[in-house]
């Protein structure tokens, strides 16, 4: 019997749809120990979003202080750790996003708790499967100390529906906050009116082959005629076409959506680590013998000059006709 | 500065994964520095250097907790430049990133580093968790996921741009403090240490880490190894992890290429229903 303490990211006085996929894990968890989801909101914003919170989990605990505007692990790893305590947590988890996958480490130090990272699947108890070597395969791992952190794949579990009653939220004090000597200076974000890469449903990416940032526009044209999120390879991010946050990959994000499709991508294993869980995959190479071909349902031999025009007049076309 | 760099081996990324009873089978297996702990080295040399001079402004330690073997492993990073080495004698199955993070902790307070620098994660395992874990410890702060780095000219702080899912995030650590290193902090110009001139270039393109010289080979065959045990460090050693089977994914269903775009875009309709 234990409960299970949910750290989840919110935006704007709403949870973020990542922490919706954390919330799904905390309650298959909550069921496989007999406890309950408790949702944690931690920083400036958090009472506000509490009430947004209560309709996914029993309990919300919202820690709301001037110091904690933005996240540092320095300062939410003690709150988190100490709230744990206090909540009879058997498992604390975050989605295994940047901040997720920064923070609960750091938690499981302070806790003495193993952990398990990125996980796929709950086995039941403290027992999960989880992608190794860069999804080449995957590991089943049993986690024997009596706290055990865990980030959950976004892409892996679905996003948790509300309950269907309001749960209870209140707030707990900040304590003393320490940010030991770290500090955020500036963020530079790319501010998009296109859905998040890691839960938008269709993903259009682009590659190297693109050469420049120019030519990526009119993939974006696609991706806005589709409502999509736009993705990139490393080797285009590399080499500075796209920002970096575009990155699909082992080491960039990764994606899971209906629809992917991957232009003048040649398919690295590093790639195709981060969108192989796709349902469908798109591949459009002017390349026969590129390795992307032997993952996408559909695969179209031709250059992204000729295919990106066409792709986006036969949509207009479908679209036209509903 | 004093820069510690715990390094891990791991069996080589490009070769094919292949199970035998129910786990990774290593029988056979090359080893090689993992990727990211590669790139670490690189950047703890590329923070105590004068890239124009070639003059030295502080050492670096790598350590390795691992068999007999994995001495490999550490003459490569000695050959790339670090200063000395030591082997924690360990075997990887006994291991997990819980113990990890308290044997290196006791590294760090006999070493007492300014800096520790590591890869964001080791690419068998992919946990990304031991930088992480060892800062909490420690009660250090961390800048994980590294892209750039700056030394402050007082080497008293460092300055991190961290690629996070909202774009580019700037964090300054106090030292000492716990670093560690993404991919592109590889690139040319992402580490500075206001020492090298800051118009400094390393290598072209994308960049990556330097290759060991013949030099820095024959040098490495000199440097100081110290071989330590895990018992050495007094800390229980007992993994909180433990494996208890490896599956291989299911493999995509062999797909098809179709003639042209409105072919494609007909089947996304009709049979993906995709559209």
């Amino acid at each position: 019997m234990g409960n299970i303490l949910a750290f989840c990211e919110f935006d704007g006085g709403a949870l973020r749809a990542s922490a919706l996929s954390n919330l799904s894990f905390a309650r298959q968890a909550a069921s496989a120990h007999g406890g309950e989801v408790i949702a944690l909101l931690i920083g400036v914003g958090a009472a506000a979003a509490g009430p947004a919170a209560a309709a996914y989990a029993a309990k919300v605990v919202t820690v709301e202080h001037g110091d904690l505007g933005h996240y540092l692990a320095e300062t939410y790893a003690p709150i988190v750790a100490r709230l744990a305590g206090e909540h009879g947590a058997a498992i604390v988890c975050a989605t295994a996003t940047s901040v997720g996958k920064d923070l609960l480490p750091r938690v499981a130090a302070l806790l003495d708790a193993g952990m398990a990272s990125d996980i796929s699947k709950l086995e039941g108890g403290n027992r999960f499967t989880r992608p190794i070597l860069a999804g080449n395969a995957y590991s089943t791992v049993e986690v024997s100390t009596p706290v055990v952190c865990v980030t959950v794949r976004q892409s892996e579990f679905a996003p948790a529906e509300p309950t269907g009653s309001t749960g209870s939220v209140s707030s707990a004090d900040a304590g003393a906050i320490d940010a030991k000597g770290a500090r955020i200076d500036r963020v530079d974000s790319q501010k998009s009116d296109r859905p998040e890469l890691t839960s938008a449903k269709v993903v259009v990416a682009g590659g190297r082959g693109m050469g420049n940032g120019e030519n990526f526009k009119q993939l974006e044209a696609l991706a806005d005629l589709l409502g999509a999120a736009m993705g990139a390879s490393r080797a285009a991010t590399d080499a500075g076409m796209v920002p970096a946050d575009w990155q699909v990959g082992q080491t960039g994000k990764i994606v899971a959506p209906n629809l992917y499709f991957a232009v003048a991508i040649s398919g690295a294993i590093q790639h195709l680590a981060g969108m192989k869980g796709s349902k469908t995959i798109v591949a459009i190479n002017k390349d026969p013998e590129a390795p992307i071909f032997q993952v996408a349902d559909y695969g179209v031999v031709t250059t992204w000059e000729k295919a990106v025009p066409e792709l986006i007049e036969e949509i207009k076309k479908v679209k036209a006709t509903r | 500065m004093k820069i510690l760099v715990p390094i891990k081996r791991v069996p080589d990324p490009e070769l094919k994964v292949k199970l035998k009873d129910g786990a990774i089978d290593l029988a056979g297996a090359s080893w090689v520095v993992n990727t990211f702990d590669e790139y670490a080295v690189e950047t703890a040399l590329r923070l105590r250097e004068n890239a124009e001079s070639g003059e030295s402004h502080g050492e670096v330690v790598v350590v390795t907790i691992g068999p007999d073997d994995a001495g490999q492993q550490l003459r490569s990073a000695l050959a790339m430049g670090a200063d000395r080495a030591i082997r924690i004698d360990g075997e990887d199955k006994a291991l997990d990133s819980r113990v990890v993070a308290a044997v290196l902790a006791k590294v760090i307070e006999a070493e007492k580093p300014d800096l520790v620098v590591m890869g964001k994660q080791a690419v068998d395992g992919d946990a990304n968790q031991v930088g992480q874990m060892l800062a909490g410890k420690l009660g250090w702060p961390q800048a994980t996921f590294a892209a750039t780095v700056e030394l402050a000219a007082d080497k008293a702080s460092l300055t991190v741009g961290r690629e996070v899912d909202a774009g580019v995030e700037y964090k300054t650590i106090a030292l000492p403090g716990v670093l560690t290193v993404d991919l592109r902090v590889v690139a040319p110009t992402s580490v500075k240490n206001n020492i090298t001139p800051a118009s400094h270039s390393y290598g072209t393109g994308e960049g990556g880490p330097r290759y060991a010289s013949l030099k820095g080979i024959m040098a490495a065959k000199k440097k100081p190894m110290e071989q330590k045990s895990i018992g050495d460090y007094g800390v229980d050693v007992t993994p909180a992890t433990r494996e208890l089977g490896v599956t291989l994914p299911a493999a995509r269903a062999a797909g098809q290429k179709v003639a042209d775009i409105p072919t494609l875009v007909k089947k996304l309709v009709d049979e993906a229903k995709a559209l």
